[in-house]
């Protein structure tokens, strides 16, 4: 099964939009499953309109919980706490749970063994029907962390989604692409929704913020070896740095894929709930996402080589 | 007073409106208030722009990460008790040698309290840096994430050590990532205010519900927002604000002109100076609430 992960760096550029649009034109062709990376802000939901079939609670990280009635306040775990966790209070010391990284260093120093570590429900995980195909998409709570960790479970159930069903049609050929829409930046969750991925397709816009970007999420998903295709959305928004993206690419070896127009025909099929090249199949970007698509759908087939590598 | 500038979902014009505020309170400071002073804090260090729209000299940087821990190998008796008390995993004692894994280390120091030997000593795992100086009036800082790298939490956390320590600033403004998770979280504690930029579409709805319920529902902070590229007929962001009773303190509506200026790298209130004044009394309405707020506890 192959991998593609949608990136961006910079938020805000596209990377739903153009996930909803492939995920529209792939299933056209193939059976193929989605996964929603972005699981603090997860919208590719919106414009692929589920039906939800499984919810799943997500357990995160620990956090201390301290006894008051066995806290003599000596201030121990005040002391320790290198994430301003610990609340001194006036009669018991509080832990704030959103500061807590669950490091328990706190449990071992009180004197008291007042403190126990307590695993906390982060988020949920979902699986959903939807006319291109399964989603698995999650929601993680406000402030929580291991993201990385529901990620990579997302993607997880929806490989495992594939192999079961090829288990059970005794073929070995089921759904063949994953297509994954990761979040922004370049941090923890990014590096699990490119975990594993044989193709990242990177969004990104010519502006002064989205060149810088990319230059760094290049530098992320080429550091992990996965090799990447560029899509420059909004492309005639501003031709000097359009050039310039083209120009940074070429040097480095990377394929400019697609070249996207500035068209509010984007946010009007959002508001409408549906990926672009549905709602305007005939319209100019649905034109260049295809084009894009079949550019991208020939890497994936031959996907191995890395052209930054090279 | 601390304002911190969010979002929820990314690319609605966080920065452009945290700079945009910055240069428009630095520019009426000179004339009305020339007793502000102003800091700006880019705490998007997975992704810092600010800097490439405020015309900055930068004249400190310094390195930055977490404490690892170190074996001293004379001392360690391979009892495995770092190892047993990590919870990220980050030590493993194999035979006679310690391994530490410093990508897995959130550098708590927990093996340092409990190595019974005394072995253990910590050193700096540089994860980014943190650069500083000024934009005309405005002390400016920002963080980096050294590309590879995982964890942005303790490069806002220092960044945020470093200017808020030195206590005099009269307002601080603090440009947050997107999303909703410990990163933006660490950037609106303590906060005095947030702001949260979106736009009137289903994806901007549905993220400015989730960024409402971590500032004001979760950290119990004022909020109120900017809604950028208005226009689209989507009446969903103004029912929600309405509802919930968030003051919507401008709207800027979706413009080519604007989307071409910012793309360049120049500041909204640059290329249309008619919304300094508009940001200038966007200020003084968050200082309305905040005071009013401080008064009746």
């Amino acid at each position: 099964m192959k991998q593609l992960v949608i990136l961006s760096g910079k938020g805000g550029t596209g990377k739903t939009s153009v996930a909803a649009a492939l995920a529209h034109l792939a299933s056209a062709e193939r059976p193929i499953v989605l996964a929603d990376a972005d699981v603090d802000a997860a919208n590719l939901e919106l414009v692929l309109d589920p039906v939800r079939q499984e919810e799943h609670v997500f357990m995160g990280g620990q956090v201390a919980v301290i006894d008051p009635e066995l806290c003599q306040l000596c201030g121990r775990c005040y002391e320790v706490c290198r994430f301003e966790a610990i609340l001194p209070g006036e009669d018991t010391y509080r832990v704030d749970a959103l500061a807590c990284e669950g490091c328990a260093s706190c449990v071992y120093q009180c004197p008291e063994g007042a403190i126990h570590a307590e695993e906390q429900q982060a988020g949920l995980w979902f699986r959903s029907d939807t006319r291109f195909g399964p989603l698995f998409h999650a929601h993680l709570f406000a402030g929580q962390e291991n993201s990385g960790k529901l990620v990579t479970m997302v993607k997880q159930q929806g490989r495992l989604l594939a192999l079961d069903e090829a288990a059970s049609r005794g073929v070995d050929e089921g759904r063949d692409l994953l297509i994954v829409d990761g979040p922004p930046g370049i941090g923890c969750p990014v590096i699990s929704a490119n975990a594993g991925a044989d193709l990242a397709l990177l969004v990104t816009e010519p502006t002064v913020s989205g060149i810088h970007d990319l230059e760094r999420i290049l530098g992320t998903v080429h550091h992990f070896r996965v090799p990447a295709l560029v899509c420059i959305n909004k492309a005639d928004l501003n031709r000097t740095h359009a050039v310039s993206i083209e120009a940074y690419c070429r040097q480095h070896g990377i394929e400019v894929v697609g070249r996207l127009p500035y068209d509010d025909v984007v946010t009007r099929a959002m508001v409408q709930g549906q990926a672009v090249t549905r709602f305007d199949p005939e319209g100019a970007m649905a034109r260049a996402l295809g084009e894009m698509w079949a550019r991208v759908r020939k890497h994936l087939d031959g996907a191995g080589a890395n052209p930054m590598e090279s | 007073m601390i304002i911190t500038v969010a979002s929820g979902k990314g690319g609605t014009g966080k920065t452009t409106v945290a700079t945009s505020l910055a240069l428009s309170l630095a520019a009426d400071a000179k004339q009305a208030a020339p007793h502000t002073r102003l800091t700006f804090l880019d705490c998007d260090v997975e992704e810092p722009n600010a800097a490439l729209f405020l015309r900055l000299r930068l004249d400190r940087y310094e390195e930055v990460g977490i404490l690892i821990p170190e074996i001293n190998v004379e001392r360690c008796t391979y009892c495995g008790r770092c190892a047993e008390v990590c919870v990220w995993h980050a030590l493993a004692v194999v035979g006679r040698k310690v391994l530490v894994f410093p990508e897995l280390c959130h550098g708590c120091g927990s093996c340092t309290l409990n190595c019974p030997e005394g072995a253990i000593h910590e050193v700096l795992h540089v994860m980014g840096s943190l650069e500083s100086g000024s934009a005309g009036p405005i002390t400016f800082g920002h963080g980096t994430l050294d590309v590879g790298q995982a964890m942005s939490v303790p490069i806002i956390r220092q960044l945020k050590a470093r200017h808020l320590a030195e206590a005099d600033h009269e307002l601080t403004i603090l440009d947050a990532s997107p999303g909703t998770s410990c990163p933006v979280v660490e950037t609106m504690r303590g906060a005095d205010y947030v702001l949260l930029v979106t736009e009137p579409t289903p994806f901007g709805l549905h993220d400015l519900r989730l960024a409402v319920e971590v500032a004001r529902d979760e950290l119990g902070l004022p909020v109120g927002v900017v809604v950028n590229r208005g226009g689209t007929g989507d009446p969903g962001v103004e029912e929600y604000c309405a509802r919930e009773e968030i003051p919507i303190l401008m709207r800027i509506p979706l413009e080519r002109r604007i989307a071409e200026a910012i793309s360049g790298g120049v500041p909204l209130v640059e290329a249309l100076p008619e919304y300094r004044p508009r940001f200038v009394e966007m200020y003084r309405s968050i200082e309305r609430e905040v005071a009013s707020r401080k008064e009746a506890p």
